[in-house]
């Protein structure tokens, strides 16, 4: 009736797991009721979930990112703590069962359910903003991709409770990954959730790539176009390009797990490398979907707050297209130990060094935007001057593991561990963040607190180095990764110094929350009432804070790159806010449940299929189907908001005139 | 539209890429096309991993042994008039003729089904005679991209139908012209695949 | 001019470029101490001439690299404080963005630097090719590796001998590997010898290593492979070329026999437990398993 699911799935004899949901559970029942009680509902549907504005499905994206963060770090302190005790003849606390669930969640939920949302929510938020036009170019579709992730997320949580998780690593490499190696459910839940997590990103991305593609402001071409815009078109590419291998690769897989196929596994002739070249294949234009949009969040950041145009815009722009294709040309770099031989390590090597030309011509041109500015030290241009001295350390581990002789004795150590971590955390997370801390004016209408934003920053920073350069010493010294325990007690002292660094990124995390809470409570005090916090240069900025549902009240007319600066020059003529001029008509499209329903439907498809119950599983793909074709028969999917309502949201918003 | 928006409207100098945001019509087009090389990827992955397998039998059948070429031509005539048939349902469409629309389009699903009946009855008289895809690697394979193919073609057909009922009900109104117009880049994107499958599959089977 | 008043904007400034300035000192002297610590131990302190050469690439390419990125660094650092808003001294050029020697030299600083290093890539891949054989004129001793769940076991095919989880060998004699697993993935590394090689199930991989001294290294899988990974270690003991002969004729006075059957038994999964020897060996052993020829090996593990 249930197929595989029993009471025996929830590990009642495990009593960290049954604390940690049941305070998880706890935390999320009381928010419901809060909310009930509150009355919130009403709005929250239709303001939230429902919503198909950009904007507010950007926001919901970094929520859901932040959250996912804080579980994703809770594993990593669990893997820190039991890496310090567990020396010698010590076992530690976690036994390999479960150690090996955590960092394979660590891994999956950080990469696909942090940094992935982070990136897109962030691109979400701004790019129709910077482009000057009203949504995205499928706006129901953006609320779809947005909750089949939240459903992906919803199912990998769950499996923390009912059943258990994979134990194979984060990429789940066969022939471990396999029914023979794997019997249990965990794996499911890992290759589950990541299918629909995976459908909804692959729709963001076509969404993206559409919007920066056809839908601009009038004369904006594509010289003219922000930078953002450029490293997120590059970033959505990868996405429409990359996602389906990931897609097919893990329907392999399935199939051999469900269905007793045999492609990757022991026996009948499978070919378990071809997995890991597939999978590698998505896996390396993978971390280029995550960093480019990073790096144009800092070409943003360091332009804006230098007082200059980027420097070298056009080889900056050229440098990122060579990346987005380099990315798919270096892929054996991952498993050169897999034995290839010399010619193909060595392609591959030197494929590899290549992407390193254009990410220095990147570094350089961010340093001469810094030289002849006027540079003010907000809280961005800490996070970027920060990510400029420590991506380049990590950029360099990485050129020394592409010569495959180098690899050879650095291949999955802790070295390895340290050098992804370093760029993942010294360029995507510190890019995240300073884009958050740029735009959260924009999208709330109040800065963040500046103090408290520092103190982020230096935890984050020093957490970083102090929680991570001891690891690339032990992957000198021949610690693996992926160890539970080890018998060298010549590593502890620097598994403990580890430790602190992950502490001291805890606190960052923590005062990341109180930030958020002490600025909401001043949020008076730190009005953006000019819509132009941080003298800005693109077109986001010449908008209200928070803007209207329609963005622009006219499609402003560009004329060169940094559009906003040019019409900040040109003070005295004729400028889109001012309200002199007639207003129409502007369509926006009505909210619509769409994407929540075919999220739940996806949840129960989803859960059903891991546990073999083969009725949900039917229930959820009809739901589904049902959905769809009510979406289909819609006809009413756009409001009007009439003009009169745009000339009164103008003139109450009627932005200030600064002092020349 | 605005008064600059009128005037680079009527403009010819003015390229494309400067004209501001471009009409739903072509941003739908373009999200599908976008759609489309997605799905291609998926296809291209499923094409390596038959490349990389089609040797292994595992003392199993072969591809030599199994394929009947004349079944496939039949099958891939099929495919390719249903082609035909969708662009002439496309054309009618555009101009508005809810009959021929009907008329054209049920011959496209017709020749569908043909299809797919046909792949149904090889892939089910390979599993009675055990050359199932659990069989071997290269079974796997085989059954996998061809499937996957043929679930293609399933969706199409089924999305057919409700094109069908939405001219009934909605009558040619822009979001079902267009939508017919996403329908007619997927069936004959299908009918690429199918090229592709062909020939690797099953000409290279005899090679 | 439109500006947001950088006085209400930016809060102390002169803090942040001289802080992070003295902390970066104090981390570049912690790391280097504790560069200096793994020094003993290791990737930096290799045993045998595959690690050594490793070992020169590493200190090369990481100083070539140094050679740009320290003073990239620097740079960010300098102009980041100098050109901070309150330096009056600081000329402000909003216009300037564009320079054509300053772009020909910042993609060719990269260009030659990866130039180098992708020589350095190319032909240390070729030199150090782990099936190519040492260019050492000794003869070399080989050895079938198996990697099982989560123990290794080392045949001796000319001696007849099999170890599991100690593997002994002669000093300055060419080691010739040829390894191969039973069910998942492993990678044979010894870390103080150099490179590793994955180990795949139906399938030879070829790895060639040296101990120049005898000594006893430390092995381990670098794979990931399931519960016992963390255990999954050996030694690797390097002895005098005597001693090794004396070894080989006492093995083969003691232990069981290594057939099928036995190997059946080594084959259920279960954590590393102490070393053992076999006296004989089944003519063709590893070939079998590594054709795939041996009789399922109990796969199936339990949750």
């Amino acid at each position: 009736m249930f197929g595989r699911l029993t009471w025996a799935a929830i590990p009642f004899d495990q009593p960290v797991v049954m604390i940690a949901s049941g305070t998880v559970g706890f935390v999320i029942l009381c928010v419901l009721a809060l909310v009930t009680v509150k009355g919130w509902w009403p709005y929250l549907w239709r303001e939230w979930i429902t919503s198909v504005d950009h904007k507010r499905i950007g926001v919901m994206y970094i929520g859901l990112a932040l959250l996912m963060l804080v579980r994703g770090f809770s594993d990593a302190m669990l893997m820190r703590s039991q890496l310090a005790l567990a020396a010698g003849h010590a076992q530690g606390y976690l036994p390999p069962e479960h150690y090996d669930q955590i960092f394979s969640a660590h891994g999956t939920i950080m990469i696909f359910f942090v940094a992935m949302p982070f990136v897109i929510g962030l691109m979400n938020f701004v790019l129709p903003l910077q482009l000057g036009v009203r949504d995205v170019a499928f706006p129901v579709l953006n609320s779809v991709g947005f909750w089949l992730s939240a459903a992906g997320v919803l199912l990998v949580n769950v499996s923390l409770v009912v059943g258990e998780f994979a134990r194979t690593g984060w990429l789940a490499y066969p022939p471990l990954s396999e029914v023979a190696y794997s019997p249990g459910v965990g794996v499911d839940y890992y290759l589950w959730s990541l299918q629909i997590s995976g459908l909804g990103t692959l729709l963001s991305g076509i969404n993206l790539t559409t919007t920066i593609l056809k839908l601009r402001a009038p004369g904006m071409g594509y010289r003219q176009m922000p930078i953002f815009c450029w490293t997120a078109l590059a970033s959505n590419l990868l996405i429409v390009a990359a996602f389906p291998i990931l897609t097919a690769t893990f329907a392999m897989l399935l199939l051999d797990r469900y269905c007793g196929f045999h492609f990757f596994t022991n026996d009948l002739g499978g070919n378990p490398m071809m997995y890991i070249n597939l999978i590698w294949s998505w896996g390396h234009p993978e971390v280029y979907i995550l960093i480019l949009p990073a790096f144009g969040v800092f070409s943003e950041v360091v332009a804006t707050f230098s007082g200059k145009p980027l420097f070298g815009r056009r080889s900056m722009i050229m440098a990122t297209m060579a990346i987005c294709v380099l990315s798919f040309l270096v892929w054996l770099h991952h498993f050169f130990t897999m034995g290839a031989g010399a010619d193909v390590n060595a392609f591959f090597g030197v494929m590899t060094m290549l992407i390193a030309v254009p990410t220095g011509v990147k570094v350089f041109n961010w340093l001469f935007t810094l030289y002849g500015g006027r540079i003010r030290f907000t809280v961005p241009v800490y996070w970027a001057i920060g990510f400029m001295v420590t991506f380049v350390i990590g950029g360099m581990t990485g050129v020394l593991m592409a010569i495959p002789p180098a690899d050879f004795v650095l291949h999955n150590s802790l070295f390895l561990i340290a050098h992804f971590h370093n760029v993942i955390i010294g360029g995507v997370v510190f890019g995240v963040m300073a884009g958050i801390t740029y735009w959260f004016p924009k999208a709330f209408g109040f800065t963040l607190n500046e103090r408290l934003g520092k103190a982020v920053f230096w935890c984050w920073f020093f957490g970083f180095y102090l929680a991570f350069t001891p690891l690339y010493v032990l992957g000198l010294m021949g610690a693996t990764r992926r160890m539970q325990h080890y018998s060298n007690m010549h590593w502890q002292p620097l598994m403990l110094v580890a430790l602190a660094g992950a502490v001291l990124i805890l606190l960052g995390i923590a005062l990341t929350g109180v930030q958020l809470a002490v600025s909401i409570r001043r949020r008076e005090l730190n009005r953006d009432v000019t819509g132009d916090p941080w003298n800005g240069r693109t077109l986001e900025w010449s908008t209200p804070s928070p803007p209207p549902a329609w963005n622009f009240s006219h499609l402003p007319q560009v004329g060169r790159a940094d559009a906003f600066w040019a019409m900040k020059q040109q003070r005295g003529t004729a400028q889109d806010r001012n309200v002199k001029r007639t207003y129409q008509t502007i369509h926006v499209p009505r909210n619509n449940p769409t994407g929540f329903f075919l999220a739940f439907f996806a949840v129960l498809l989803g859960f059903s299929l891991i546990w073999r119950i083969w009725w949900g599983a039917g229930l959820g793909l009809l739901g589904a189907i049902v959905v769809g074709l009510m979406q289909a028969w819609r006809t009413d999917g756009e409001i009007e908001v009439p003009a009169e309502k745009v000339a009164a949201f103008e003139r109450l918003n009627g932005l200030k005139e600064k002092a020349a | 539209m605005s008064a600059a928006e009128q005037t680079l409207a009527t403009a010819d100098a003015v390229p494309l890429s400067l004209r501001g945001p471009a009409p739903t019509r072509v941003v739908a087009g373009y999200g599908f096309w976008l759609f489309l090389l997605s799905d291609i990827v998926i296809f291209a992955a499923l094409f390596a991993a038959y490349a990389v397998l089609s040797g292994e039998t595992a003392g199993g059948p072969t591809a030599a042994a199994l394929f009947d070429k004349t079944h496939v031509l039949i099958e891939t005539a099929c495919l390719l008039a249903s082609s035909v048939t969708c662009g002439f349902g496309s054309l009618a469409v555009q101009s508005g003729d809810r009959n021929s629309t009907y008329f054209w389009m049920a011959i496209t699903f017709i020749l569908g089904v043909t299809f797919l009946s046909l792949e149904v009855s090889e892939f089910s008289h390979m599993l009675s005679i055990g050359a199932g895809p659990t069989r071997s690697a290269f079974l796997s394979g085989f059954f996998t991209l061809v499937g996957t193919h043929g679930l293609h073609v399933t969706i199409g057909l089924c999305w057919l139908i409700v094109m069908l009922l939405q001219v009934a009900t909605l009558g040619f109104q822009p979001m079902v012209s267009r939508r017919f117009f996403c329908f007619g880049l997927f069936w004959h994107a299908l009918d690429i695949v199918w090229i592709g499958v062909f020939t690797i599959v099953y000409l290279g089977a005899h090679l | 001019m439109h500006a947001a008043s950088p006085d209400r904007m930016s809060p102390e400034v002169t803090r942040a470029p001289s802080a992070s300035a003295m902390w970066l000192r104090a981390i570049s002297i912690t790391s280097a101490a504790m560069l200096m610590a793994s020094c003993s131990e290791g990737v930096l302190d290799p045993r045998g001439p595959v690690g050594k050469a490793e070992r020169i690439i590493l200190y090369d390419a990481t100083a070539i690299m140094l050679a740009v990125v320290i003073p990239v660094i620097v740079l960010t650092l300098v102009f980041a404080w100098w050109f901070r808003a309150r330096n009056s001294q600081a000329r402000y050029r909003p216009d300037w963005e564009y320079s054509g020697r300053i772009e020909m030299i910042i993609w060719s600083i990269p260009a030659l630097i990866i130039l180098f290093l992708g020589g350095i890539a190319w032909t240390g891949s070729h030199d150090l090719d782990p099936p190519a054989p040492l260019a050492d004129s000794a003869a070399p001793l080989e050895i079938e590796v198996i990697s099982l769940d989560w123990r290794w076991l080392f045949i001796y095919p000319h001696e007849g001998i099999a170890s599991l989880n100690r593997l002994v060998v002669p000093a300055g004699v060419p080691l010739r590997f040829r390894l191969t697993s039973t069910t998942v993935m492993n990678s044979f590394f010894v870390p103080q010898l150099g490179s590793q090689i994955y180990t795949m199930p139906n399938m030879v991989t070829r790895l060639n290593l040296e101990a120049d001294q005898p000594g006893t290294f430390e092995g381990i899988s670098a794979q990931f492979s399931g519960d016992g990974f963390s255990d999954m270690r050996f030694d690797l003991v390097s002895t005098e070329a005597g001693a090794f002969r004396d070894w080989v004729n006492t093995t083969k006075t003691q232990g069981g026999v290594l057939d099928a059957g036995t190997f059946e038994e080594l084959g259920k999964p279960a954590k590393a437990d102490g070393a053992q020897t076999y006296a004989r060996v089944s003519e063709g052993l590893f070939d079998k398993i590594s054709s795939g020829h041996m009789a399922a090996v109990s796969p199936q593990r339990g949750q």
